[in-house]
């Protein structure tokens, strides 16, 4: 932790969104996360997001349940909403308050144990219901906050502080919300801005589930030598193979991409993100190469990064219920309450 | 890029820009901190120790430091460094025990100093501690050169003066008043181990324009400010036009008032910003009511009935190219302004008509001695130059260091050694962590801004000629003023081996100093930093290649507030916070290390 707070002055040519804030605006309060962790590089990462998307503050609501990673809403735009629920229940917290307003934008910041061990259940059935959210995974394989357990990430062999190398098979979080029919799955590093921040910013702005699986590693529990989510480790063994370069509404495609490497995708809101494949080859709009390429890769002990799956066709939670474009939240009380003699009707109707 | 060599001690002085920016080096960071503690009198050695004279200099320095100093890039105004020097010297305690002090005996050697300015009484202040037998010739009756005769009392009063002039005069100097140097011959002739010249540059300028010698109400700005401090001249008439625009105008401005002014006008031929005298001289004569009018070239005196009456100028109208260079200007028209007295305040020229031109002296093509800039030794062994007569005219802090060099230099000739085998700086590192979150110094960002400082009531000023506007800061405002510096010798220090590329310095730092990026030519990789690294008088602080990725950890130094941010996020140690320590040698390093225990006598080393 440290003792004094961010000094308030910032270099005079931090360039300025359109709503005329800079980075420096968008930031919360000093991480008390230990020095060095992955999870405050990721937060980085969604400040630098949420400043080029030119989000609103107020307009942003900030999700997480328990843990280190579920630390991070407090250090990134302290004017936004926020939710810290219990372990492992931010996903159904977030149902619930995207289910009352669906204007506004839904981050939510997990970690391995509280998305993969002990809330796996929530967070199945959000990808089910193609919930809109961009739902970020601080993966370390831990429980950093309770000092070090393994957590449903870990990989087999991988090697503890202290005891015996994991046993148990991971749970992959792209694999499985890939086999849930989540429609947007990305997986980054907390060491690789370059690629992490498009990627977070393709995730906020897709419509449906998104999810963006970092490898964040734990300075203090999990960066040693035989742990699989060292930074060390990671930096031998992440490949790219595709990653996205997000276009504003207001922009032109300007890059020129050549044949074969580039693809646009043309997202709900009127954006689009291009898809720069590193392995030519591959197509992350197939969910069959999708499932081929994750086994075949991590078999080879291979960490594969980039925009694994897209598809932006799935209506998401709102429009699978049919559901007003109006937030409940907006409506009047006498149209969200029609009173005690609808309710008779209603019930008639069942008798 | 190649990686940095901060093993050489320029690269980290450089970092403290105040300390660069300062001739003699002061530790200004060091004794910011002194006075933060409540140690004036350590903060006044601190000073004394490079600068010589921190009371005057406290109060007029020209202080080079403060546009050097990084808190005018980071905010708007620099750290107030030359009045926080006073503070050290008005709450210093007796340091009389503290002084270095000569020895017993002397070393045999005798050495003479022209002049009782501050560039001779710096090389006295440096040799006589070693032993040598100091002479200084003086042809005035009183010591100080232009501190005394030409900076006006209201500015540097006589008691500061005296205070430290005398410090080093009661090392034992010889001081021959009313002694002036007629023939560099015959004082040759009288057997002096070493000879120091440091005379000044004695000659206002002059303007020979029409008129120019019809009337006695024509003074030369510096002979005139002279016999103001002598008290030969007690008066002025009301209108008064002041010719120039550099720090003698000012002086000449402001002591027009004192003596019965009414209307006093500053004559600049060229427009604002291209003014020789600082901003804070030109604020201080503006709020006296003195009125500055651009762009006048001054043509002829005009007079009436045989009496001056005003003066001629042409109006100038000037085109500025766009790199800020002015070009001559052409003239737009004329204009009479009435006065009753003119003040030439254009410059000073060296002039040296008692130095004999065939004693193997050479003079270059302005009538200056051809003087080495390390050495400050003449073309003949044995004499030394220094302060305006070396180079022309500057200022007392410059005239300080030179004579610091000139004493060293007079050492090893006395001692038969080589001139130019000089010590070189040194530099010590030492790390200022005291616990995981804790630094042995102040590095909480402290966004105040500079305080003001109070002067004397506008009308009560006037009413004697020495009475010092500057009251100097309040105990609250040195309080502030100390917290605004940034501390900028406690060095951010890289060790890449241990760094794992996480991040989180890059992440913390305030003004976005700090990349991790593969390497480059230095142009290029100015243009792709976290934030563009704009002001290429500031380096670049390039790492070696890192262990994982090899890429290179890159500091832009221009605006680090030395927060220590990033030494405290980052979870290997690969950034510390270290404080530098620029070792500066004097004459007494460079002394047989019996003399220098000698030398140091009572001070506290
Ligand atoms: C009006 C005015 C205001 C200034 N204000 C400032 C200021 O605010 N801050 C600042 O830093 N600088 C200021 N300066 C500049 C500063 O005063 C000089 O740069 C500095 O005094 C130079 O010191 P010096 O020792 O080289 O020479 P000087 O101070 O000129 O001393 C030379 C001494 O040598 C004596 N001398 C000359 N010839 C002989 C001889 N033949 N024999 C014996 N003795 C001789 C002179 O009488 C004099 O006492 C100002 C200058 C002027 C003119
Ligand atoms: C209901 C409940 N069970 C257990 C805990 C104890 N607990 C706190 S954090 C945590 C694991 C967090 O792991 P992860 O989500 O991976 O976060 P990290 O700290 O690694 O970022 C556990 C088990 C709890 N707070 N609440
Ligand atoms: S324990 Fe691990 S996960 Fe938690 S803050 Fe420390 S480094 Fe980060
Ligand atoms: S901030 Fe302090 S240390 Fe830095 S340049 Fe200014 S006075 Fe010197
Ligand atoms: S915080 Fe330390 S280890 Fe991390 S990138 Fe910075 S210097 Fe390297
Ligand atoms: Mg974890």
């Amino acid at each position: 932790m440290t003792y004094i707070a961010k000094p308030k002055i910032s270099h005079p040519s931090l360039p300025k969104n359109q709503l005329g804030l800079t980075t420096r605006d968008y930031e919360g309060v000093v991480s008390t996360l230990c020095a060095g962790c992955g999870h405050d590089s990721v937060t980085a990462a969604l400040i630098q997001a949420v400043f080029e998307l030119d989000i609103e503050p107020h307009m942003l609501a900030k999700m997480s349940g328990i843990g280190c990673s579920s630390k991070t809403p407090a250090y990134f735009v302290s004017q936004a909403h926020g939710f810290n629920s219990v372990h492992g229940r931010m996903p159904s917290v977030t149902t619930g308050a995207y289910a009352a307003n669906r204007d506004m934008t839904y981050v939510g910041v997990s970690g391995d144990g509280d998305s993969l061990s002990i809330g796996v259940g929530q967070f199945v059935h959000a990808i089910r219901r193609n919930l809109n959210m961009c739902y970020l995974i601080e993966n370390n394989g831990v429980y950093g906050l309770t000092k070090g357990q393994f957590s449903a990430s870990a990989d087999i062999g991988s090697k503890p502080k202290k005891g015996l190398p994991n046993q148990q098979e991971p749970i992959d979080p792209a694999s499985a919300a890939l086999a849930l029919g989540a429609t947007y799955i990305a997986r980054s590093f907390s060491g690789d801005k370059e690629q992490l921040v498009p990627l977070i910013k393709g995730a906020i702005m897709h419509s449906g589930f998104s999810l963006v699986d970092v490898i964040s590693p734990c300075v203090t529990f999990n960066d040693h030598e035989g742990s699989t989510k060292s930074y060390a480790h990671t930096r031998e063994f992440y490949k790219h193979v595709a990653n996205i370069d997000y276009i504003h509404p207001s922009e032109e495609i300007k890059a020129s991409y050549a044949e074969g490497d580039a693809m646009p995708i043309h997202l709900h809101g009127g954006d689009t993100i291009v898809l720069r494949k590193v392995d030519r080859a591959y197509d992350p709009t197939s969910r069959a190469e999708a499932f081929k390429l994750l086994r075949e890769r991590y078999n080879a002990g291979e960490i594969t990064t980039g925009l694994l799956y897209v598809n932006d066709e799935r209506a998401e939670m709102h429009e699978l219920m049919h559901n007003i474009d109006t937030p409940l939240a907006q409506l009047p009380y006498e149209g969200l309450h029609p009173g005690s003699d609808e309710l008779r009707k209603l019930q008639s109707r069942y008798r | 890029m190649k990686p940095t060599d901060t093993s050489n001690p320029e690269y980290f002085h450089k970092v403290v820009d105040c300390q660069w920016g300062c001739p003699a080096h002061t530790d200004v960071p060091e004794y910011i901190r002194m006075i933060a503690q409540g140690r004036f009198s350590d903060a006044y050695m601190e000073n004394r120790k490079s600068n010589v004279f921190p009371g005057i200099l406290g109060r007029v320095c020209d202080r080079p430091c403060e546009p050097a100093c990084r808190r005018g890039r980071v905010e708007d105004k620099p750290v107030a460094i030359c009045r926080l020097k006073r503070v050290a010297a008005d709450h210093r305690d007796d340091i009389s025990e503290r002084l270095p002090k000569a020895p017993e005996q002397t070393n045999g050697k005798k050495v003479a100093l022209l002049g009782a300015g501050c560039a001779s009484l710096t090389v006295a202040n440096d040799l006589a501690p070693l032993g040598y037998e100091v002479t200084i010739f003086e042809a005035l009756d009183t010591t100080g050169g232009l501190m005394r005769t030409n900076i006006p009392s209201f500015r540097l009063p006589p008691k500061v003066l005296d205070e430290e002039i005398g410090y080093i005069l009661d090392m034992g100097v010889d001081l021959r008043l009313g002694h002036r140097i007629d023939s560099m011959k015959d004082l040759l002739e009288e057997g002096f181990d070493a000879v120091f010249v440091g005379t000044g540059a004695p000659k206002g300028k002059n303007l020979e324009l029409p008129g120019r010698y019809d009337s006695d109400r024509i003074h030369i700005g510096i002979d005139w400010l002279e016999s103001v401090a002598f008290e030969h001249t007690k008066e002025i008439g009301k209108r008064v036009l002041i010719i120039g625009v550099g720090n003698t105008a000012m002086d000449c401005c402001r002591t027009s008032l004192r003596l019965g002014a009414e209307d006093v006008k500053v004559m600049a031929r060229k427009p604002r910003g291209f003014f020789k005298a600082s901003d804070w001289e030109l604020e201080d004569a503006e709020e006296e009511n003195v009125e500055i009018l651009v762009n006048h070239s001054p043509k002829e005196f005009v007079y009436e009935d045989g009496k001056l009456a005003g003066m001629k100028f042409d109006l100038m109208d000037y085109k500025i190219d766009e790199d800020g260079r002015i070009d001559r200007g052409t003239s737009t028209g004329e204009v009479i302004i009435p006065c009753d007295d003119v003040v030439l305040a254009i410059g000073q020229d060296n002039a040296f008509p008692w130095v004999e031109r065939d004693i193997g002296i050479e003079f270059d093509k302005w009538d200056c001695p051809v003087v080495d800039e390390t050495t400050m030794m003449c073309s003949r062994e044995g004499i030394f130059f220094g302060g305006d007569s070396a180079f022309g005219p500057k200022n007392i802090i410059w005239a300080v260091e030179h004579g610091h060099q000139a004493a060293i230099s007079m050492h090893k000739y006395c001692q038969s050694e080589d001139l130019h085998d000089r010590l070189p700086m040194g530099l010590n590192l030492s790390s200022q962590k005291m616990g995981m979150h804790e630094w042995s110094y102040s590095n909480d960002y402290d966004g105040a801004v500079r305080r003001l400082m109070p002067h004397v009531d506008l009308k009560e000023r006037f009413n004697k000629l020495d009475i010092e506007v500057e009251l100097g800061f309040t105990a609250e405002q040195v309080v502030e003023e100390v917290e605004r510096c940034l501390n900028c010798d406690i060095q951010t220090v890289f060790t890449e081996k241990l760094c794992i590329e996480c991040d989180a310095c890059i992440d913390i730092c305030p003004v976005n100093c700090l990349t991790i990026t593969p390497n480059g030519e230095e142009d290029e990789i100015r243009s792709r930093l976290k934030a563009p690294a704009l002001n290429p008088e500031q380096a670049l602080y390039v790492s070696d290649a890192l262990p994982h990725t090899a890429r290179v950890m890159v500091k832009d130094e221009d605006l680090c507030v030395h927060c220590g941010l990033c030494a405290e996020r980052c979870p290997t140690g690969a950034w510390d916070m270290q404080k530098s320590t620029i070792l500066i040698p004097y004459a007494t390093d460079e002394a047989e290390p019996e003399q220098r225990q000698a030398a140091a006598g009572g001070s506290a080393k």
